[in-house]
């Protein structure tokens, strides 16, 4: 008797080291380093919620992510960061719900040579950085079918109201930058704070400005405020919103009032209106069906579409990768940077088809970007 | 600026004025009876607010899990005293007010919700639920810490705030929501309309202040309540119980701030984390007063509303700034008036 015992706790454990031996030789781990709460867990915990369900295998390989939450200070995404290299010996970092989380991230990123692919639109500022790779669409991307609708609808008077913060500010500097030229002009420039519980004073200014349209450089469930004001102070043009605002919670909270509110997105959330021959058709499907299984029909956003193709970047270079080096070296780490970089067959994520290069660390175009209209309490595809 | 514009600006200040005025009562009102400067004020108005917005989605509100927990600590916290002393009064007391309360409130709205009862019910409900929070809060965290000095309660009350808005953030998410608006009515006054909705938050501000007069004048319990203020020990010396003192002036606290919740929820989109921004300007609100004259905040809170109105038709990007800086002047007058008198005079 005793000896069987004995004999069986050598058994499991032979068991155990060899099946943790095959795992940390196959094993490629990824950093997630996001805001799950704070003032940007609204943007982080979606983010955060499509890395929780995406696949443990992909391409024959098997990934491990290490999932830590900064509490929206950029200084511990800092410190999350460097533990996640240093003890983890994480090959690949996806993060940053901020622009300075991932600002201060693509440092770190930087100096320790980790391919690291940031979650925000922080294009501008990391030019240059070798290991740093932008998934989300840079904010000109987005905004220029915008201005084409506008021509289109002859808009030539347009009123801003935006954060009075540096989101309010990236938006209206790409928006003017886009417009040069046109014959469009920004007659009245209004901000307001996320946490505002009044914009009538603002919206008030903006009307009496005559504009043909609004823009609205806002995000998420902040962006309804300034709509629906504008609209109970009779305001009949077109309002224009970013990205930012494709949520969900932006139409409970908007209701009626939200109504014909245009705003440009991935094609992800959209998925199921595309034409069957977009190419992102059935990429967003397998994406939203995954992310609607774990958290509920209708969940699917912007942001889940995001970190869904933050994986696929990050998957697809590492199992490249995996035929040159091994995981957790700095010889597969460049390997993975390099895949990243020449990804010039086109990685196909659920929002946006990527076509990197050592230069642009992006490869978004305009191809990855459709127009959404809220029609009859929903987002649709605008003709 | 033209007449409409004018009055436009000036009901939407006055609305802004009236919560920021019912912040300040709140303020003023625990600080005088307990010397907390309680920053976690606004988040009753989040819990009122976001508590009602569920309800009416015929869900569960998570203020029944917060509910249950504090009521709980609580109870560990009375009974335990309760044996220590040998009490058997206490005991019962704690079983009352710790368990059996709580437990009917929070087990009567979880059964009754999804029920579709109206708004009157659900308001009731909300008021039900986020009443009870301001005394418990109390008992657990400030009524063991009573003599320590102003600034450890400051900052056990930024503590409270830190988890009040932490366990907003589980039970809530952390989008914003709305209520539906209580009334749909609209008056016209010459060019401008006034809807029901701004009128009752007036209206029920302007009552509260009314009514808290008259219950500090002519009240027992309100007379008990300035008692404390004055003299913790002399209250107690003329048989006042300063704990019960702490929590009546908790427990208006927080009806005062479910009531301010429920009232602008409906015409603002309300966050986990909206409470400190307005608790901060109902403090500048209260500083106005002094920390003590009700009418003297109400009139700081009618000229904050004001300025933030207007400054935000003339310089938006500039309104944060113009109405922080004001708390310097303010504070600087204040002390000038007050004559170096030493807040922590009594501690």
């Amino acid at each position: 008797m005793e000896f069987r015992k004995k004999m069986g706790h050598v058994l499991a454990a032979a068991l155990s080291v060899s099946v943790m031996a095959t795992a940390a030789a196959a094993e490629i781990r990824i950093g997630v380093l996001l805001s799950t709460t704070g003032p940007n867990a609204s943007i982080g915990i979606p983010y955060n919620n499509m890395l929780t369900v995406v696949p443990d295998t992909f391409g024959g390989e098997s990934f491990r992510l290490i999932h830590l939450n900064d509490a929206s200070d950029p200084s511990t995404s800092v410190r999350n960061a460097r533990k996640v290299i240093n003890e983890d010996k994480v090959d690949i970092i996806i993060g940053g719900s901020s622009s300075p989380a991932a600002l201060a991230i693509a440092e770190v990123a930087e100096e320790t040579q980790t391919p690291f692919l940031a979650l925000s639109a922080v294009n501008q500022q990391v030019k240059g950085m070798d290991w740093v790779f932008v998934v989300p669409h840079a904010v000109d991307t987005m905004l220029t079918p915008v201005v084409n609708d506008m021509k289109a609808e002859g808009v030539t008077r347009v009123g801003y109201i935006g954060y009075s913060d540096a989101w309010g500010d990236i938006v209206l500097g790409a928006f003017q930058a886009i417009t040069e030229g046109t014959g469009i002009s920004v007659v009245a420039e209004e901000r307001f704070a996320r946490a505002d519980t009044s914009v009538a004073g603002q919206v008030l200014k903006l009307v009496a400005a005559r504009p043909d349209a609004v823009l609205v450089g806002a995000s998420g469930v902040a962006a309804a405020l300034p709509n629906v004001t504008l609209v109970e102070r009779g305001f009949k043009g077109p309002i224009f919103h970013t990205h930012a605002t494709i949520i969900p919670e932006f139409l409970r909270v908007g209701g009626a009032k939200v109504e014909g509110a245009i705003a440009p997105s991935g094609p992800f959330v959209v998925g199921e209106q595309l034409p069957e021959d977009h190419p992102l058709k059935a990429t967003a499907a397998a994406a939203a069906a995954l992310y609607e299984a774990a958290f509920g029909a209708g969940s699917k956003n912007a942001f889940a579409g995001y970190s869904y193709d933050a994986f696929v970047l990050a998957a697809t270079a590492a199992v490249k990768a995996a035929e040159t080096a091994e995981p957790g070296t700095g010889a597969y780490r460049a390997a993975v940077r390099a895949a990243i970089e020449n990804s010039g067959d086109e990685v196909i994520g659920a929002t946006a088809i990527y076509a990197m290069t050592p230069e642009d660390h992006t490869g978004v175009d305009e191809r990855s970007v459709v127009l959404v209209q809220v029609t009859d309490g929903a987002f649709k595809l605008k003709p | 600026m033209d007449f409409g514009i004018f009055t436009f600006l000036l009901q939407d200040g006055l609305n802004s004025a009236a919560i920021y005025c019912l912040m300040a009562i709140a303020i003023i009102l625990v600080f005088t009876t307990t010397r907390v400067l309680f920053v976690a004020q606004g988040d009753f108005l989040v819990l009122g607010a976001l508590t009602l917005s569920q309800l009416q989605l015929g869900r569960v509100p998570g203020t029944v899990w917060i509910l249950a927990g504090l009521a709980l600590l609580a109870f560990a916290m009375e009974g335990a005293q309760a044996l220590r002393e040998r009490s058997r009064r206490r005991a019962l007391r704690a079983v009352l007010f710790c368990l059996l309360v709580p437990a009917l409130v929070g087990g009567g709205v979880a059964w009754f919700s999804g029920k579709e009862l109206g708004l009157a019910i659900d308001i009731l409900a909300t008021i039900a639920l986020v009443g009870p929070i301001g005394p418990l809060l109390y008992r657990i965290a400030f009524q063991p810490l009573a003599d320590k000095s102003i600034l450890v309660l400051m900052v056990v009350a930024t503590a409270v705030h830190f988890v009040i808005i932490s366990l907003s953030l589980i039970f809530f998410g952390a989008e914003g929501w709305r209520t539906p608006a209580l009334t749909d009515a609209q008056f016209a006054l010459g060019p401008v309309l006034i809807s029901g909705q701004v009128i009752a938050i007036i209206v029920t501000s302007l009552l509260l202040i009314v009514v808290l007069f008259l219950f500090f004048s002519n009240s027992v319990y309100g007379k008990s309540l300035i008692a404390t203020a004055s003299n913790r020990v002399g209250a107690r010396l003329m048989g006042i119980s300063t704990a019960q003192s702490g929590m009546l002036s908790f427990a208006m606290a927080s009806a005062i701030g479910c009531v301010s919740g429920i009232l602008i929820g409906s015409i603002t989109t309300i966050y986990y984390d909206t409470g400190l921004v307005l608790t901060l300007k109902g403090l500048i609100a209260a500083v106005f007063g002094g920390l003590a004259s009700f009418p003297a905040a109400a009139a700081g809170a009618v000229i904050l509303g004001l300025i933030e109105s207007y400054s935000a038709f003339f310089a938006s990007a500039y309104k944060e700034i113009i109405l922080f800086s004001l708390l310097i002047p303010l504070l600087m007058w204040r002390f000038v008036l007050a004559g170096h008198q030493d807040l922590e005079e009594e501690a």
